[in-house]
């Protein structure tokens, strides 16, 4: 049974050949089943292969398709592994993608590449099943270039509009540069450790490489670069508030659910190396720290609903680095689980709002939405709960963990904490902030919505996530087998205290977004009163300024030496090469006058000269 | 039985060349120029019968009965074309000639 593990990515990947090889001409009704029926498939699949998993009671499970290349010592296959973190990111990547993919059914179902639109879907979670899946780097690196491309593709699937290629190829060149880094990172481990394999060389590297050493240091510094790039983590994270520019499941499923976390799952993978680099791993915790509180500020100020959510997902990426980085790495795979039932839950709700209220994504054009849009209001109602780690939903129980994880770690440890539960209140203000303007309050809204946009296939995907993200704490994600190496997991043991101030701090956040944008009891124009706070606000909006320090030190540079050598300097000899031709060409087409007595003088001339040749030599 | 010298046969194998050249250069009637061509065929057979009898050698008399056929084979053709060329451009001025220059 486990064998069928093979089909996982097959099935994505035969819908995407279905769709892609027909052009896109296929009518919706068949391209709608073929596309999100093919994840149907693969979640069953999955669910099969992980129960039987479970019952066989193995640590890991290996099989091998076929072998990809075979050069000397280098042979790289299609090669499944399976132990507890690939089992729970393949249910994650095939059940809420099955969802996301059922409830894009409707949502693009007036949209006229519409087939296009599924075969990159069902492309990327083909892709995506490779990267967790894959049991050598190689293939991981497969997966994790084939979800960049399908991001950028879908990024920019409403091609005509020049701004959202734009944001496409922005993620693309942000992406890149971590990838760079990863792939550096994939040859210095192949020439130092001569394997790719993630077990050997994770093995191989305990045996040759001593704690801290330099190899170690830089090795797991290059895979961070690839993660921090893919998981939109400082200071790559400035791609992941654009890449909104995509229709609305996209931004569910690949960043918000799965693509943005294959970072998180490429450093829980590599972790034992980490492990050996405790001061790269301090950086991955010191990142994730920095990274959730500055896109906290930032999602304060935003007034685009995907932004805010955008901003949110960065700023959860960020729990999740500070998880990984202090240890706590269930932990922070069972946040990247919470995180994609109730991300996804909150961009597909605000996937139906944006539709109902015609492609308005300004949240201070909406308002009062609550009685109008019943079952957006009662999906954000609870996303955002799970969102801000309200007691006994599944986003509590994560958090919990990864500061409690933090708080383990001597030393430093209490300040990471602490940063935490401070982004923890952001988390509650800026959640709710959203929550109050979007569904309470008089209706600002052009043209406001008469009825509620969705039939089954949108609504059936958000009531199952509602039930995921309320009660996905719950669910026990069998991970000890692979981070404590068989140990059960010790619990906390913590004061009531600290337990208290976690509760109480999301609810103090979701208190004083009541008293500003709901009671109305302090306003917000008070506070922006005076020039420095408009400046400040100015400042987070922009995201700190990341992007026009970009622009400034890397994108204007570079158009700057674009333009110097629009000419270009080293191509100029080739071109001299090219006029000197055409001269001499220019030059000898003179003598081809087509007379036919110039032609005979010629010859003539050519065979005196010749004798004459002859007899002075 | 006085004999010739043979570099007076060379000679005017020579002047016959020349005479033929000028013809073919600065003859503009395609008539004249084929019929500058056969003199200037006629040179080099006239300089190969002279060769052989010098050297008394049979292959030089073999040569130019070659230059005779293939003179007639030419003469043949060159008429065939320029009667062509009369009929496409009512002219057998040379220099009309000259559509296919660079």
């Amino acid at each position: 049974m486990l064998e069928l593990i093979w089909l996982l990515p097959t099935f994505p990947l035969l819908g995407f050949l279905a769709l892609v090889l027909t052009g896109g001409r296929l009518p919706k009704r068949i391209a709608g089943p073929i596309g999100a029926g093919s994840i149907g498939l693969s979640f069953a699949v999955a669910a099969l292969v992980a129960s039987e998993f479970l019952n066989s009671g193995l640590e890991h499970f290996t099989y091998e398709a076929w072998v990809w290349m075979s050069v000397g010592g280098f042979n790289p296959g299609f090669t499944f592994y399976l132990d507890g973190l690939s089992m729970v990111m393949m249910l994650i990547i095939t059940g809420v993608g099955f969802l996301i993919h059922l409830y894009a059914t409707g949502y693009m179902s007036d949209d006229p590449s519409f087939a296009r639109f599924f075969s990159y879907m069902n492309l990327f979670v083909s892709a995506m099943l490779m990267l967790v899946l894959g049991d050598n780097l190689v293939l991981l690196y497969l997966g994790w270039e084939g979800v960049g491309l399908c991001s950028y593709l879908l990024i920019g699937f409403w091609y005509t509009n020049p701004a959202n290629g734009y944001a496409a190829r922005k993620a693309f060149v942000v992406t890149r540069v971590g990838d760079t880094s990863m792939a550096i990172g994939l040859f210095l481990l192949f020439a130092q450790l001569g394997t790719l394999n993630i077990q050997e060389m994770l093995h191989a590297a305990e045996m040759q490489w001593s704690l801290g050493s330099g190899f170690a240091v830089a090795a797991s510094l290059l895979l961070l670069g690839g993660a921090v790039g893919k998981s939109a983590q400082l200071p790559l994270q400035t791609w992941l508030p654009d890449a909104m520019a995509g229709p609305t499941p996209i931004s569910a499923l690949i960043h918000a659910a799965t693509m943005v976390t294959a970072g998180v799952y490429l450093i829980a993978r590599t972790h034992p190396l980490f492990e050996m680099a405790p001061s790269v791993q301090l950086l991955v915790a010191l990142i994730g720290l920095i990274t959730l509180l500055l896109s906290g500020f930032t999602a304060m100020t935003q007034s685009d609903i995907k932004r805010i959510l955008a901003y949110s997902t960065v700023s959860q990426i960020g729990y999740m680095f500070l998880g990984l980085g202090v240890g706590a790495w269930s932990a922070a795979i069972f946040h990247l689980m919470t995180h994609a039932f109730f991300k996804a839950l909150l961009f597909l709700a605000s996937g139906t709002v944006i539709l109902s209220l015609h492609h308005e994504q300004n949240i201070f054009k909406m308002g009062g939405l609550r009685n109008a849009l019943p079952v957006s209001f009662f999906s954000f109602l609870i996303g955002s709960l799970a969102l801000t780690a309200f007691p006994y939903t599944s986003g509590y129980f994560s958090k919990d963990e990864i500061l409690l994880g933090a708080l383990e770690l001597e030393g430093v440890g209490f300040w990471f904490w602490l940063g935490g539960v401070v982004g923890a209140f952001f988390t509650g203000i800026y959640t709710f902030r959203l929550f109050f303007i979007v569904f309470f309050g008089d209706s600002q809204a052009e043209h406001p919505p008469e009825k509620e946009v969705g039939g089954w296939h949108m609504n059936g995907p958000l009531i199952l996530l509602m039930i995921l993200a309320l009660a996905g704490g719950f669910i026990h994600v069998p991970l000890d087998a692979v981070f404590n190496h068989g140990e059960a997991h010790d619990e906390h043991n913590v004061s009531g205290l600290i337990h208290g101030i976690m509760i109480a701090v999301p609810l103090l956040g979701i208190a004083v977004s009541y008293l500003f944008f709901m009671s109305k009891t302090f306003s917000v124009d008070m506070l922006m009163a005076g020039a420095l706070a408009k400046r400040l606000h100015a400042f987070w909006f922009g995201g700190w300024g990341f992007d026009t320090l970009y622009n400034a030190v890397l994108v204007s540079p570079f158009l700057f030496l674009a333009r110097v050598n629009r000419k270009d300097i080293v191509d100029s000899f080739y071109a001299l090469i090219v006029s000197v031709s055409q001269a001499a060409n220019a030059l000898i087409v003179k003598s081809q006058t087509g007379s036919l007595r110039w032609y005979a003088l010629t010859v003539a001339g050519g065979l005196v000269v010749m004798v004459s040749l002859g007899a002075v030599l | 039985m006085e004999t010739i010298p043979v570099e007076h046969g060379f000679i005017l194998a020579g002047i016959l060349f020349c005479l033929g050249l000028i013809g073919v250069l600065t003859r503009r009637n395609v008539v004249f120029v084929l019929m500058s061509l056969e003199i200037m065929l006629n040179a080099s057979g006239l300089a190969f019968i002279v060769a052989a009898a010098r050297w008394e050698h049979a292959e030089g008399q073999v040569m130019f009965l070659m230059i005779l056929t293939l003179a007639a084979a030419e003469v043949a053709v060159g008429l065939g074309l320029i009667i062509q060329m009369f009929r496409q451009f009512q002219t057998v001025d040379i220099n009309v000639l000259s559509e296919m220059k660079g």
